[in-house]
């Protein structure tokens, strides 16, 4: 079901209403988010050089490192007395991403949710598990607000206790899991060793993936764990742009249809700024265009893309951009060569031997770096010469794919760590990592 | 006749092995023989039990890769030479010994596990030739 109209706008429409929210946005911005204005008039733009949706890319970046700088509210467009809420991505180093919404804000996160949970084929007839963690991650509340729009049954059970999990999803009949990709996989293995079915004993028909990439392998993988009727879609957001909300999979599978008429996307090479073509892979740059509270512009997403217009089957006219390849921030530098961890997911998932769960370890040897690649052993032999073939053709498939040699290390199942939130399947314990 | 050799895949980590003898261990499971061999990365733990269908159900229930390999129990006359026979009556007929190992019942026979290239041409073989072999049900009593 297509929840809202404005999802089937013709492209000249859709434009239209991007650039009078663009030049709203704009202006805004320049008059109440002091370093915002400072970054423009250092080049010289002012509000109104913007005529066209092609003047965007006068318009300076915004990257992590600002909302650090300005951390917590400086780039803030609102008084606190119209904030309603507050929430911050986990800061791995130093001080959390803190953003903010109006109340407005928070409705039209929800109705952007509520189009995404659409598209992954809920609807109010559905029992909705909420497996992500509740708190000050957005992918939860974001996920939830928008579920309970559209009318269907949320059961909040946050990430933890998988067996619990596994109860709830039993005894409640839930239809619709909310989780990342790995913790879906990891839900039902939990299942499986407490004697649930996934496919018989379970009545999940619904898989609404995000917060990590979700590959096609592993999209084959949650197939063969949880069923082959299960929709399984992927979608994608971040709390700098709103949350969760930002693109969605339909139930065409072909990429994930942004809310054009929230954000403005752009591809740009990382390394030049520049504005690549349309269907040129490169960095994601996201402006937001009706948000009052944090209203980013031209914010580096640091995920790679690419983006397509052409309309979609589904009937929908936004835009569709590929599901990630990876993002800058996970690529590796091993040996000079760029590796992102999905390129390792590929390869394993395609060998039937070995379990979904890998970790990749990075270390120095000497002046070289040193690739591991640890995975589960699920299909056992008897035989040292097959376990050897095995660890041959995976390192010939890596070679082939990374361009690199890595050492395979076989592992008994249930050896590798497991997550609830992003896994975390890189330990590099290299000084310098460049 | 065909047993049942349990096989466990172990990673060369400390107390992988005790971990695999304790899960036996609580289960009651008794161990006839064993045959331990290596790489430098990892293991494999072969073992004659009294029940291996029991024993790769707990294994596997606690994390272990496992399976099941049929392997011909060859009993032998316990005297110089008797080996030799056996390999020879098999080699004769260009089947090829993947691995072996002892397995000891009394002081008068002795017994070997054998991994032949071809099972069931093997098992022919030493059925004509009048070799004694064991089934999973005999070595089932030896507990």
């Amino acid at each position: 079901m297509i929840w809202s109209k404005e999802e089937t706008l013709s492209r000249k429409e859709i434009e239209e209403m991007q650039l009078a929210r663009l030049k709203e946005t704009v202006a805004r911005v320049y008059e109440k988010v002091k370093p915002y204005k400072a970054k423009m008039d250092s080049l010289g733009v002012k509000p109104e050089h913007i005529k066209t949706l092609k003047d965007l890319a006068k318009l300076p970046f915004i990257t992590k490192q600002d909302m650090r700088d300005n951390y917590p509210y400086g780039l803030f467009a609102v008084e606190s007395d119209k904030l309603n809420r507050i929430h911050a991505s986990s800061g791995t180093t130093g001080k959390p991403t803190v953003v903010g919404y109006t109340a407005n804000d928070i409705a039209n996160w929800t109705e952007c949710v509520s189009r995404i949970a659409c598209m992954g084929g809920a609807s109010s007839k559905d029992i909705a598990q909420i497996c992500f963690g509740y708190g000050m991650f957005t992918g939860a509340l974001g996920l939830h607000y928008g579920l309970e729009k559209i009318g269907a049954t949320v059961i909040p059970s946050s990430t933890g206790n998988s067996e619990k999990q596994i109860m709830y999803m039993k005894d409640f009949g839930s239809t619709l899991l909310v989780a990342t990709p790995s913790y879906a996989l990891r839900l039902a293995e939990v299942a499986r060793e407490t004697g649930v079915d996934p496919k018989k004993d379970l009545k999940i028909k619904i898989g609404l993936l995000g917060s990590e990439l979700l590959t096609e392998s592993m999209r084959a993988e949650m197939h063969k764990v949880w069923g082959d009727d299960v929709l399984v879609t992927s979608n994608y957001g971040m709390s700098e742009l709103m949350g969760p909300g930002v693109s969605g999979e339909c139930e065409k599978l072909c990429g994930m249809h942004i809310n054009e008429d929230y954000f403005i996307p752009e591809i740009i090479n990382p390394a030049t700024g520049e504005v690549l073509p349309e269907g040129e892979k490169g960095e994601l740059v996201i402006t937001c265009i009706k948000k009052e509270a944090l209203p980013l512009i031209r914010y580096r997403t640091k995920d790679i893309t690419r983006l397509f217009y052409e309309p979609c089957a589904c009937g929908r006219n936004f835009c569709r951009m590929e599901n990630l390849s990876g993002r800058s921030d996970d690529m590796l530098k091993i040996r000079g060569v760029n590796v992102f961890p999905s390129q390792i997911e590929e390869v394993v998932l395609g060998f039937s031997e070995l379990g979904p769960h890998y970790e990749i370890v990075v270390e120095r040897e000497g002046y070289s770096d040193k690739l591991t690649v640890r995975v589960e052993l699920v299909r056992s032999t008897d035989s040292f010469a097959e376990l050897s073939d095995l660890t041959s053709r995976v390192k010939n498939k890596l070679r082939v794919v990374l361009g690199l040699d890595a050492k395979v290390q076989l592992e008994s199942p249930n050896t590798l760590q497991r997550f609830e939130g992003k896994a975390k399947r890189v330990k590099d314990f290299r000084s310098n990592k460049e | 006749m065909n047993a049942k050799q349990l096989s466990v895949f172990i990673e060369n980590r400390q107390g992988r092995l005790g971990e695999v003898l304790d899960v036996l261990k609580r289960n009651k499971i008794n161990i006839i023989s064993l045959s331990l061999a290596d790489t430098t990365e990892y293991g494999l733990l072969r073992l004659i039990v009294n029940d291996p269908a029991s024993g790769r159900e707990k294994l596997s229930a606690e994390g272990f890769s496992t399976m099941l390999t049929d392997v011909l129990v060859i009993k032998i006359e316990h005297k110089a030479g008797s080996l030799q026979e056996l390999l020879k009556i098999l080699s004769e007929k260009q089947i090829n010994v993947e691995y072996m190992y002892g397995l000891s019942i009394d002081g008068e026979t002795a017994s070997v596990v054998l991994k032949p290239s071809d099972l069931k041409k093997a098992d022919k073989i030493l059925v004509s030739e009048g070799v004694k072999t064991m089934s999973a049900e005999d070595i089932s009593k030896l507990n």
